[in-house]
């Protein structure tokens, strides 16, 4: 009878315990997920693909190892997702590629060098949002086939799949209404052919699957994925510049964006090179499987921001 | 208001035809179509082997535990993890999705199955025993009549679990009703969102509406229906005791999500 009654206290405090440990998290969460409030304390967001993960890590590891209170919302989902978090001020800071937030943005931008994408986009992001500076490092979407098909249809660039009487193309569902998507194809490549299948992967492995399989013959694949070269795709041309350019650039609450924080997001914005992309691609992608934290650690790490 | 705006897409006429993955077409009867086929295929290939397993389950009084624990577990497998393993490893098509399906309904049959036939009355079992009925006379004419009832219960709880369920295939290039909820997701067009929802939702209201209906006429003449008997179970007389009780119909355990 006692033992009972001790194995019945013994569960009442481990429910008890849990609820606090639970009721803890949902705090902490609910306080960094507050607009303004601190600003020695950020939240950083990220798109739901690894290497937008690896790059929140290491915005977020070198402002930690600068003193500032950071915490992570990683994976949030599309811009259409996290843009209007920023805004809330439920994060505080993200990972963006210049041109693709410029677009979403501003439907009728049609800015492609870096320079002109920079001031477009100052003007574009609303109130409240700041952009730091461009890092050197690029990713950008790129529509692949495979080699047996390119050869068989003699395909180079985007504007050749016009001689193909259809065509499946895969890529996540924004993109058929992206402004630099099936609208784009339409009005720069005139291609009205396409049937469109989407893989809600980011052109992750199962994009490559059916790509490969033959499900589709057209994918939109990242520019940095280590799959593109590991399995000889060949990435159409785009000589008319559908894809603009694609830097990625932090972007951030502008009362969070101090002038410390700013400067050490721009010394790390001027070492990221696209080499960097694909190497924490193909680390978080490939056998290794490493945690993007890991990855953004150690990418910091050798390049002196942290030791 | 969202809602009617939602309904106004549904019943926008040009929503409803054409070819999908074209200019936007949401081409709502071929995902319709989508989705139905898929269901249809899974739910025969769980009925095929849920329906047998589970009657030999009732008839024999053996293995329950071992189909309890089995059953537990398949419900237990995260459907999308599952589907998104078994792509990689198959192909992106409608196989994955099958077979996801497929182990998301069999526990609700199986359920459906074997609680039908283990809630047929003990003594009139004996009884067609007794007038020298063969065991397979026994199963065909006695306890499948009489569990058939508890059977489209399970049949119902599969079916809206299958339908409910295929949505989640929609995010690898299926289509389907569920492409809807996807794209409204990712492209910030909750109308769209909205839509895929209630359509959805309609479906499963009218297919199991269809089910009930069968699931009154499978109940045999003269056998007291569970629901009757149990309403005012002091008052229930001994002859409708004796009678073959058939258990409260729908099954509706497991319904996650």
């Amino acid at each position: 009878m006692k033992k009972t009654h001790r194995g019945a206290i013994a569960a009442v405090a481990t429910a008890v315990a849990v609820g606090l440990t639970l009721a803890g998290c949902s705090n902490s969460s609910s306080l960094s997920g507050s607009g303004d409030g601190d600003s020695e304390s950020i939240t950083v967001g990220s798109a739901n693909f690894p290497e937008n993960v690896t790059l929140a890590y290491i915005y977020g590891e070198a402002l930690a190892a600068d003193g500032v209170k950071v915490s992570y919302k990683v994976n949030i989902g599309a811009r259409a997702a996290y843009i209007p978090a920023l805004e809330k001020g439920e994060i505080n800071l993200i990972p963006e590629y210049a041109g693709s937030i410029l677009s979403f943005l501003d439907k009728n931008a049609n800015q492609k060098s870096s320079s002109e994408v920079a001031t477009a986009l100052d003007q574009a992001l609303p109130k409240g949002l700041t952009a730091a500076d461009f890092a050197p490092a690029a990713d950008s979407d790129s529509l692949n086939v495979t080699a047996d098909f390119a050869q068989q249809n003699d395909l180079k660039s985007i504007g050749d799949l016009a001689k193909l009487s259809s065509v499946t193309l895969t890529a996540n569902p924004e993109f058929e209404t992206r402004p630099d998507g099936l609208p784009g194809l339409k009005s720069v490549y005139g291609l009205n052919n396409i049937t469109f299948s989407p893989i809600n992967d980011g052109g992750g492995p199962a994009t490559l699957k059916a790509l490969l399989g033959g499900q589709t013959q057209v994918a939109d694949i990242y520019s940095t994925t280590p799959s593109i070269l590991e399995n000889k795709l060949v990435t159409l041309d785009d000589p008319k510049n559908l894809f603009a350019s694609q830097q990625v650039v932090p972007i951030g609450t502008t009362g969070k964006l101090t002038s410390k924080v700013t400067s050490l997001l721009n010394k790390v914005s001027a070492k990221l090179t696209t080499k960097d992309l694909l190497e924490f691609n193909s680390r978080t992608g490939g056998d290794e499987k490493a945690d993007p934290k890991t990855v953004a650690t150690d990418w910091l790490k050798d390049n002196g921001f942290t030791k | 208001m969202i809602f009617v705006q939602a309904l106004s897409w549904i019943f926008d006429g040009s929503h409803w035809v054409g070819v999908a993955g074209r200019d936007g077409n949401p081409a709502i009867l071929q995902r319709l179509g989508e989705t139905l086929q898929i269901s249809v295929i899974s739910i025969v290939i769980a009925v095929l082997i849920a329906v047998p397993l589970g009657v030999l389950i009732g008839h024999t009084g053996r293995g329950r535990t071992a189909a309890i624990l089995a059953s537990n577990v398949a419900r237990g497998l995260p459907t999308l993890g599952l589907l998104s393993i078994l792509i990689l490893l198959i192909a992106v098509n409608a196989v994955p999705v099958a077979i996801v399906l497929v182990i998301l309904g069999i526990p609700p049959m199986l359920a459906g199955a074997y609680a039908g036939v283990e809630s047929v009355n003990r003594d009139t079992i004996d009884a067609a025993r007794a007038v020298g009925l063969t065991e397979w006379q026994i199963v065909f004419r006695v306890e499948l009549p009489l569990a058939a009832s508890l059977l489209v219960g399970g049949l119902r709880a599969m079916t809206l679990q299958v339908i409910a369920t295929t949505t989640v295939a929609s995010a690898f290039a299926f289509g389907g009703l569920g492409i809807y909820l996807i794209n409204g997701l990712s492209q910030n067009d909750f109308v769209q969102l909205v839509a895929g929802a209630i359509l959805v939702t309609a479906l499963c209201l009218v297919v199991d509406g269809l089910l009930a209906i069968i699931q009154r006429l499978a109940l045999p003449r003269g056998v007291s229906r569970g629901r009757a008997a149990s309403a005012s179970p002091k008052k229930r007389s001994r002859a409708s005791r004796r009678a073959a009780i058939v258990g409260t119909p729908p099954l509706q355990e497991g319904m996650q999500s």
